[in-house]
């Protein structure tokens, strides 16, 4: 596959987009604290939480972006009408995008390019989602049915509309999580990815160890504190194990790739992130819109690069389009692996970062597949999530993107304070279809 | 939360029953609503010769406000009611007899010596039988002194006791207090015009019996409406515990008087809090007031996102109630933690930045408790840590005074807020029914005494403790 080359726009010059800070709800494990919430119910807390903190009552911003994955067609504007039910002016403007997975940071990208070309000053990057509250729909051939009825002008049109209907019409249809082109689950897809680049049970376990430890330590110094608010009597991740050892998350039977052989079943339900939901909202903007309302600037948002990768003939793992996208995006700004202080790798699994790394010090796969001369190099284990991540946090799809860049922009931010020198933050997040987004962060 | 019984004997069947079988008929009590009356009816002002010249300055300046002043200035105690008796010489001047009086200002600072009293205070029988429902009685007197002549401190003292046993008698959501005058200040200093205002008004519906202190003091002031509508204007408020209750009602009283308000609380209370600041159109900052580096992150905050602090309200507290006998160290030392130990260090970090010549005017109030004065059953704790605040009140009132600020306690009575909602129901309705106003206060109550305490025309009062108890029947 040939490497892309983009350049910077010529002509008039870009203006800086920044991070200005970001909240969050606390993510919780589907089905419980958040039962009775609906998406609209979970974004409106994570958008009130970022106007509390930021005092953004009443105002006019360019615009706030985001959506959900798993979404209810009645939602059709979500993200509007959470500005309408948020104390934000109702004159600011909203729309709804999605990306699976990787649609928080995606919505970023998107503010982010209209702030540099001068088409906003502001911005709120939104993502939410809930499998407690997810949409199931009829059956295609109930839906037929009635929509059949609804265009019938007699009775006698209208039953013979519903007279094709069979039992099986009116099994309830779930939303799928499972690849279309496939079949296949996530799981299952990343569990061949896992096999084939010879991931251990033991190193993905050691992933979702340090998950678990670094998200524990996070909270207890307070990192969040302004990062997220509390809802409906949550105030932590409720995913989080601060008490899970090696030994523990051992002794997990494995729940992917059990058709793939004896010994070939590496992930578990504790190296793999469980189904959960919750929301969160970056806010972004000039340096000069951020300096005009007193607030402060945590990081620049440099630059953005995604990829799709060819999973369907089974030539790419699923789950691997970021580590495509992350040489271009490196190549285009003038770095290596070597000038990121901070990398988030979306743990979708445990054996998601580890691939990714595989296949980055992989001379082959950077040669064949990456365009690449060599290995793009070997990431420093102790640079990665050192935070925690979505293993320990959870993973509501949409809002993942806002929770990482949030997080990104204040270790930056902190670290830049501490040395007095620039630090930088790449974020990967990988996506159902074969895709990533990936994203650079330098301290401001 | 809601007194359901005060409710139930103030209409209807409720109200028949009550009264016929003498049971306690709680008031409803008035409260602020801008654009409101100041008073429920026109103002008998009430002074004895020396003290005219005071009450005649006062009486200017309630007209000013649009108040109908009535004056009643008796020379002697024979001057106003025949042997004997102690009715009227004459019919009531200008007030048509169906009138109700809507305040009665005593002015007494004249007096010498305990028998000065009588001829205003005998002037007052008749009125009182015509106080409006929601009336008020504010005495203005000249606070005791160190080298009063024994007469004079007699007389001065004696108003104290004379003024607690008043506000007992009065009925209907009535309330009596005072305002002593001390040092130069005199009755035209602006702090004792915003006392006077702030007693009258339906703003202190749940202060009775109860006394404030005025000393001399700069106050920047224009006596405008524009100036007690919004005597915050401009200024930035820092209010602690501000997700719910008291500290929710406080957050919005500032904003209401045009305070942009800096919400603080825990972060595991950051929902309501995140409600409070949207509501109020401030900013939240979730942080635990324990932490070492409080004080400096509220400022920090404060300067960057609204360019000043003027106000800082300690408003976070907690309960953790247990007999002493089976009190445990960290029911001990959380409550010490918060309710006191966290206000000192976050007072530090402001004295340090006022002595750095950052802070001038800064304006510190204090939540206290009656607990804190009276005691408590299984509030050995809790006592302790709010009588330390009325303690630390004063002293940094002495500090801050050098820098142009002020500090001020007050002190909550039975509240009626989620926290008393889970007192069992008998103790809830002993505990409610045991004031002059037979009743729980509202939190905005407390907010509103705040909210006067903590305005800039409120400068010559320092160091003080201002109960919101109805008069609870317990301590001063």
């Amino acid at each position: 596959m040939a490497a892309r080359s983009s350049t910077p726009a010529k002509g008039s010059p870009l203006r800086d987009a920044v991070v200005i800070g970001g909240n969050r709800i606390p993510f919780a494990r589907a089905g419980k604290a958040y039962a009775d919430a609906s998406n609209q119910d979970l974004l409106t807390a994570a958008l009130e939480g970022l106007v509390a903190r930021f005092g953004l009552q009443g105002e006019v911003l360019g615009e706030v972006v985001g959506g959900a994955v798993l979404k209810h067609s009645r939602d059709f504007n979500l993200v509007r009408e959470c500005v309408l039910g948020s104390s934000l002016s109702p004159a600011t403007p909203a729309y709804d995008m999605q990306q699976a997975c990787a649609t928080g940071l995606e919505a970023a990208i998107a503010i982010t390019n209209k702030i540099k070309l001068g088409q906003a000053d502001s911005g709120v990057a939104v993502g939410t989602d809930t499998i407690s509250d997810a949409p199931i729909a009829v059956s295609d051939g109930l839906r037929r049915a009635l929509l059949e009825a609804s265009h019938a002008k007699t009775l006698q049109a209208r039953l013979r509309a519903f007279a094709k209907l069979r039992p099986a019409d009116l099994k309830p249809a779930a939303p799928g999580i499972d690849e279309p082109r496939t079949g296949l689950s996530m799981g299952e897809h990343q569990a061949v990815t896992t096999a084939r680049w010879g991931i251990t049970r033991e190193a993905q376990d050691e992933i979702a160890y340090r998950s678990h430890t670094n998200l524990a330590r996070t909270w207890d110094e307070g990192f969040f504190d302004d990062l997220v608010t509390p809802f409906r009597g949550l105030t932590r991740d409720d995913n989080l194990r601060p008490d899970t050892s090696l030994e523990k998350l051992g002794t997990l039977k494995p729940v992917f790739g059990k058709s793939l052989g004896p010994g070939e079943a590496t992930m578990t339900a504790g190296n793999s992130t469980p189904l959960t939901d919750g929301a969160s909202a970056v806010l972004l903007g000039t340096r000069e819109w951020a300096a005009e309302h007193d607030l402060p600037v945590l990081a620049r948002f440099v630059d953005a690069e995604t990829a799709g990768v060819d999973f369907v003939h089974g030539r790419d793992g699923l789950l691997l389009a970021p580590a495509h996208a992350v040489p271009r995006l490196l190549a285009r700004n003038g770095l290596t692996l070597a000038d990121i202080d901070f990398f988030e790798i979306h743990e979708a699994f445990a054996s998601t970062v580890l691939t990714t790394l595989a296949a980055w010090e992989d001379a082959d796969y950077c040669r064949d597949e990456l365009g690449l001369d060599g290995p793009l190099g070997t990431v420093d284990r102790d640079k990665i999530n050192v935070n925690g991540s979505s293993l320990a946090t959870g993973h509501p799809f949409a809002a993942t993107g806002g929770r990482i860049i949030a997080t990104a922009a204040k270790l930056v931010a902190q670290r830049a304070a501490e040395t007095g020198k620039p630090a930088r933050a790449l974020i990967s997040v990988c996506a159902a279809g074969g895709l990533g987004a990936t994203a650079l962060l330098e301290s401001a | 939360m809601t007194d359901t019984y005060t409710l139930f004997v103030n209409k209807g069947l409720g109200k028949t029953v009550a009264k016929k079988l003498g049971l306690p008929r709680p008031a409803l009590l008035r409260r602020y609503k801008s654009g409101a009356p100041l008073t429920v009816g026109p103002v008998l002002l009430v002074a004895d010769a020396a003290s005219t010249p005071d009450a005649r300055a006062l009486g200017e300046v309630m007209r000013g406000w649009g108040l109908d002043v009535v004056e009643r200035f008796v020379a002697s105690s024979t001057d106003r009611a025949p042997e004997g008796t102690n009715g009227p010489r004459t019919p009531e001047p200008s007030a048509p007899a169906e009138q109700r009086w809507g305040a009665i200002v005593v002015v007494l600072t004249g007096l010498s010596r305990p028998a000065d009293a009588a001829a205003a205070v005998l002037a007052l029988p008749d009125a009182l039988k015509r106080l409006a429902p929601g009336g008020r009685v504010v005495t203005v007197s000249t606070a005791p002194a160190d080298g009063d002549a024994p007469a004079l401190a007699a007389a001065r003292h004696g108003v104290d006791g004379f003024l607690r046993s008043l506000a007992k008698e009065l009925r209907f959501g009535a309330t009596a207090n005072g305002i002593l005058l001390a040092g130069d200040a005199g009755a035209e200093h602006p702090s004792t015009l915003a006392a006077l205002r702030f007693l009258l008004s339906a703003k202190s519906a749940f202060v009775d019996g109860q006394f404030l202190t005025v000393s001399p003091a700069d106050a920047a002031f224009v006596d405008s409406p524009r100036t007690w509508e919004k005597p915050l204007d401009g200024r930035v408020a820092v209010v602690t515990g501000a997700a719910r209750g008291i500290g929710a009602a406080i957050a919005k009283t500032l904003a209401r008087d045009g305070a942009t308000v800096v919400c603080v609380d825990v972060p595991a209370a950051g929902e309501g809090l995140a409600r409070t600041a949207n509501a109020v159109g401030g900013t939240a900052l979730q942080l635990d007031v324990t932490a070492p580096d409080a004080g400096e992150r509220i400022l920090a905050h404060a300067r960057e996102r609204h360019g000043r602090l003027d106000v800082v309200v300690h408003n976070a507290g907690i309960l953790r109630d247990k007999l002493l006998a089976n009190m445990d160290a960290t029911r001990w030392e959380s409550v010490v933690a918060v309710n006191v130990e966290a206000q000192l260090r976050i007072n530090e970090a402001l004295l340090a930045a006022a002595e750095r010549g950052e802070l001038d005017g800064l304006r510190i109030v204090s939540l206290a408790s009656t607990s804190g004065i009276a005691g408590n059953r299984g509030q050995t704790n809790y006592g302790f840590t709010k009588a330390g605040v009325i303690g630390h009140t004063t002293a940094t009132a002495a500090l801050l005074a050098a820098h142009g600020g002020a500090a001020n306690a007050v002190a909550p009575g039975f509240i009626e807020t989620d926290m008393t909602a889970h007192i069992p129901f008998v103790p809830r309705q002993v505990a409610r029914r045991a004031n002059s106003l037979q009743q729980g206060g509202q939190p905005v109550d407390v907010a509103e005494a705040v909210a006067f305490l903590a305005s800039p025309l409120a400068a010559g009062i320092t160091g003080q403790t201002l109960r919101v108890c109805g008069q609870n029947l317990v301590g001063r």
